[in-house]
């Protein structure tokens, strides 16, 4: 040890040795997290500055003309809303009352670890096998045929686990102390969940719902085979274009369509899809993002 | 000796100093609450709802049995007839489904494809993608990580369509015009795009793995001294192995079962690759190419509901691994 | 006069997975008695207190052989759960006010009992708190969360709430660890009424408390029964077993 009591603390070659390694170790992780983040800021710029041209509130509420080459995106809008809007309205339900069960009814045993393995692998089903099933299940076996009804279905599974996910996580952090304070007084389970559990989660269960809304909308694959169509003759700005058992545009296959399947689209029009599917995805992450925040800052406990 | 122990002797309301008001009399009890009884609906809508969560509960294994059984099922017919050999299909690199008189379905190259796109999407993420976990996990201010976490989370809802695009457009030019390649929809193109695909997934659970370290391995490791270097490396990896394991395994799952990325962004080619720059095709890019044409019930649509179940297993292996690995993680 | 058995206890064993926690224990609580139960930590009082209501088996996988018998009824073979709940209020350690308005965490329980009406409500609710020694605390902010109420008060509220079912019998599970000690003399006063309408379980740390309040108490170690006697033999210079009076003398423990 340095014998000079003034010299103690301060910098010695092998001090200093440390800070700068230090630093740099900093510095690396942060280039690689920077290096994730900064390409695709210039991406989005690019994908933007690319679809300028073609980029207005008209654009979204025109149809396509000239066999989809050119003009708006107004009936694979809307069809992704019906989408998105028939598989939540399936898989928000079924989704929530599961994880209530996983979370409040179930005991720790093994069918409950069964449950959880499905939840698991149901969750990392790819896409494109979900297709698969659709139209096995739905187009074939149930005889919706392509539709609306089919691909919402579809979509429903697809995002089911991922909202029973969400949903237990919220259940879960409601604490345990509150569910035995009301059995003991004699409430049931679901009163229980009713007076305490829900209204104290309900909010990030929302939140875990609206996370999906930006899935579903981004999906394709398994759409493209349960119910999307090429190009349907839409009004333009018509709010209720389909049947459910028709056939519909989306957004996403949409997308698929004019960048790979079609020549000669008029060069802005892809990009500017692309955009307004990103944007639509971002706005809605955006917004369960900020309901979240702001739910944390006002918890009861 | 804890409160309210104090004195219990001598300790009577009476001696207090400060006025203690005697509990009013309840002028007799009233025990309404004892005879009260629930209406008869209430009870039986409760029953009817807890048979409902019950249903739902295991609504997932229905769901995850069916779509085995029914892509399965429209499989079965051509495993089961003869015209069709299993160690071909597996092992064989020929795929001439339309083919009038040489049919093949032989899927190796595009297992390969899938692998290749993967293990290049792996060997650029899973260095970064940690990389980015230790970051925000160890060095960065609570304020930057709660902004790179939400962009994190924002990069993960970009749908897969729009990442194919972007292979389509933009990476496609940068790798013609940095590597020379012929085309620019290759193994790299879509081993990039992966790559950014399922960095969020690796940052997120590689973080929640870091953080289950308790702190008190850091603070013995700060008390030697130890740079956040060395306590990074020495101390935190070792322990979060399990959980960064399980981050990579979510990554690779991600991987072998994304769709639409990789359709538009591989080429399409159907061979072994040989190296990135190749153009190949993979097992549910294949799927999602050629469901369309195939004429439902022929042999070529039910060779494909095969390959589905063939990505089904692969995928379900990867994450029941991935599972226990996380497990392993709770345990400690 | 043979005394009014309310709670029988035979045989009772509790084991979760493997490890036995309770070693068949068998005791009788009479009818509005004040029952005391102390005990070291990890002595399975307050287990014994949750096979009693049978929350032990919603939440664990806890196994339990043996009865219990509440008026002579097994609570084992009890097809109405919750209203054998309601005839036992249970007062839990810990202070837990639930994160509704402080009214609605009293006409909570009746409320899932089927009374509806704010008017049946009300004086409930009050009786209740003003038990509790709570109600001039909180009278004007009814409607304020129980979650915003001090620790002391939120017990408090934990107390009323145990009333608000009207059970038949009580049980308070260290109710004065949150409490300052003059509010709890103010609680053993309103006990001391309450005997006359229920039988009391105390369970508690406080061998003082116990000796302050209960009739009879119950020496529980390591799941096993020590000694159950009066209190003024367990308190008295002669309890049969050395380590009672080892205990309550504070030699261990």
């Amino acid at each position: 040890m340095n014998a000079d009591p003034n010299k103690r603390f301060t910098e010695t070659p092998m001090v200093r040795r440390k800070l700068c390694q230090e630093a740099i170790a900093k510095w690396i992780f942060r280039i690689m997290s920077a290096s994730m983040i900064v390409p695709l800021l210039l991406i989005l710029g690019y994908l933007i500055q690319r679809a300028w041209p073609s980029l207005s509130v008209g654009f979204i509420l025109d149809v396509p003309i000239r066999g989809i080459k050119d003009g708006g995106i107004w009936p694979a809008f809307v069809g992704t809303i019906y989408l998105v809007f028939i598989s939540l309205a399936v898989s928000a339900p079924i989704g929530i009352l599961a994880a209530v069960y996983l979370n409040e009814y179930a005991k720790e045993n093994w069918f409950n670890r069964i449950i959880n393995l499905a939840v698991i692998n149901l969750a990392g089903v790819p896409s494109i096998v979900h297709a698969l099933f659709g139209l096995g299940a739905f187009v074939y076996a149930a005889k919706f045929g392509c539709s609306i009804i089919s691909a919402s279905l579809t979509l429903a599974i697809m995002t089911l686990p991922v909202i029973i996910a969400s949903t237990r996580e919220s259940l879960a952090s409601v604490p345990r102390t509150f569910r035995e304070a009301c059995w003991n007084v004699g409430a049931t389970r679901w009163q229980t969940i009713r007076a305490i559990v829900l209204p104290n989660s309900i909010s990030g269960i929302l939140t875990g719902v609206i996370l999906q809304v930006s899935r579903a909308a981004g999906e394709t694959a398994p759409v493209m085979f349960t119910g999307a169509i090429y190009f349907k003759a839409v009004q333009k700005g018509d709010l209720f274009p389909y049947r459910l058992d028709e056939q519909c545009m989306a957004l996403s296959t949409h997308l698929y369509n004019i960048s790979t399947q079609v020549p000669g689209v008029r060069e802005s029009i892809p990009f500017a899809t692309a955009v307004v599917l990103l944007g639509l995805v971002l706005v809605v992450n955006a917004a369960a993002i900020i309901l979240r925040v702001w739910l944390r800052n006002r918890k009861k406990w | 000796m804890p409160v309210g122990a104090v004195n219990c002797d001598s300790f009577a309301p009476e001696d207090l100093t400060m006025p203690v008001p005697a509990p009013r009399k309840s002028p007799g009890f009233s025990f309404a609450v004892r005879q009260a009884t629930r209406p008869l609906w209430a009870v039986l809508g409760e029953r009817l709802l807890t048979v409902l969560i019950y249903l739902c509960g295991i609504s997932a294994i229905i769901f995850v049995l069916s779509i085995f059984i029914f892509v399965f099922k429209e499989a079965a017919p051509v495993l089961f007839s003869g015209r069709f050999n299993l160690g071909q299909f597996l092992f064989s690199t020929e795929w001439y489904p339309t083919s009038e008189v040489n049919v093949r379905y032989g899927v190796l190259a595009m297992i390969a494809g899938t692998f290749a796109v993967t293990g290049v999407a792996m060997l650029i993420a899973v260095p970064f993608g940690l990389g980015a976990a230790i970051y925000l996990s160890e060095f960065c201010g609570p304020k930057v990580k709660e902004t790179l976490k939400i962009v994190i989370e924002l990069l993960a809802a970009i749908p897969s369509v729009v990442w194919g695009f972007i292979g389509l457009t933009v990476m496609s030019k940068l790798i013609v015009q940095f590597t020379g390649a012929a085309v620019g929809v290759n193994v790299l193109n879509a081993g990039i795009i992966i790559a950014l695909m399922s960095v969020p997934i690796i940052v997120s659970i590689g973080e929640d793995a870091l953080k289950a370290v308790p702190d008190s391995y850091r603070e013995a490791a700060i008390a030697l001294g130890v740079t956040k270097w060395q306590l990074t490396w020495r101390v935190l990896l070792p322990a979060a192995k399990n959980g960064l394991l399980a981050a990579v395994l979510l990554g690779v799952g991600r991987g072998v079962g994304e769709t639409m990325a990789v359709l538009m962004a591989t080429g399409h080619a159907v061979h072994v690759p040989h190296s990135v720059l190749d153009s190949v095709r993979t097992l549910t890019a294949n799927i999602a190419a050629e469901l369309g044409e195939a004429p439902a019930d022929s042999d070529h649509y039910r060779v494909l509901f095969l390959t589905g179940v063939l990505l089904f297993v692969i995928t379900f292996f990867v994450n029941l691994a991935a599972d226990l690995a996380i497990r392993g993680i709770k345990k400690q | 006069m043979t005394p009014d058995k309310h709670i029988e206890v035979r045989d009772l064993r509790l084991a979760f997975g493997t490890k036995e926690v309770i070693h068949g224990v068998t005791f009788d609580i009479h009818r509005n008695e004040i029952f005391g139960v102390i005990g070291p930590a990890q002595s399975a009082k307050t287990s014994l207190l949750r096979c009693l209501n049978r929350t032990i088996e919603q939440s664990t996988d806890a196994t339990v052989s043996g009865t219990i018998k509440v008026d002579g009824q097994d609570v084992r073979k009890v097809k109405d759960l919750y209203n054998l709940r309601r005839k036992i209020g249970m007062v839990a350690p810990l202070p837990v006010g639930l994160p509704i308005s402080i009214y609605n965490n009293v006409a909570f329980a009746p409320r899932c009992a089927g009374m509806t009406k704010k008017s049946e409500l009300d004086p409930i609710v009050e009786q209740c708190l003003r038990q509790s020694a709570l109600w001039d605390e909180v009278k004007d902010r009814l409607d304020s969360l129980g979650t915003k109420l001090s620790g002391g008060q939120q017990q408090r509220l934990t107390i009323a709430r145990a009333l608000s079912h009207q059970p038949e019998v009580l049980c308070l599970d260290e109710f004065s660890i949150a409490i300052d000690p003059v509010t709890t003399m103010r609680i053993e006063e309103v006990l001391k009424e309450l005997r006359k309408e229920m039988t009391i379980i105390l369970v508690t740390n406080l061998t003082q408390q116990a000796r302050r309040l209960a009739d009879r108490t119950m020496f529980l170690w390591n799941g096993e029964i020590i000694e159950l006697a009066d209190n003024d033999v367990i308190f008295g210079d002669q309890p049969k077993d050395q380590r009672t009076r080892d205990y309550v003398l504070g030699i261990f423990g």
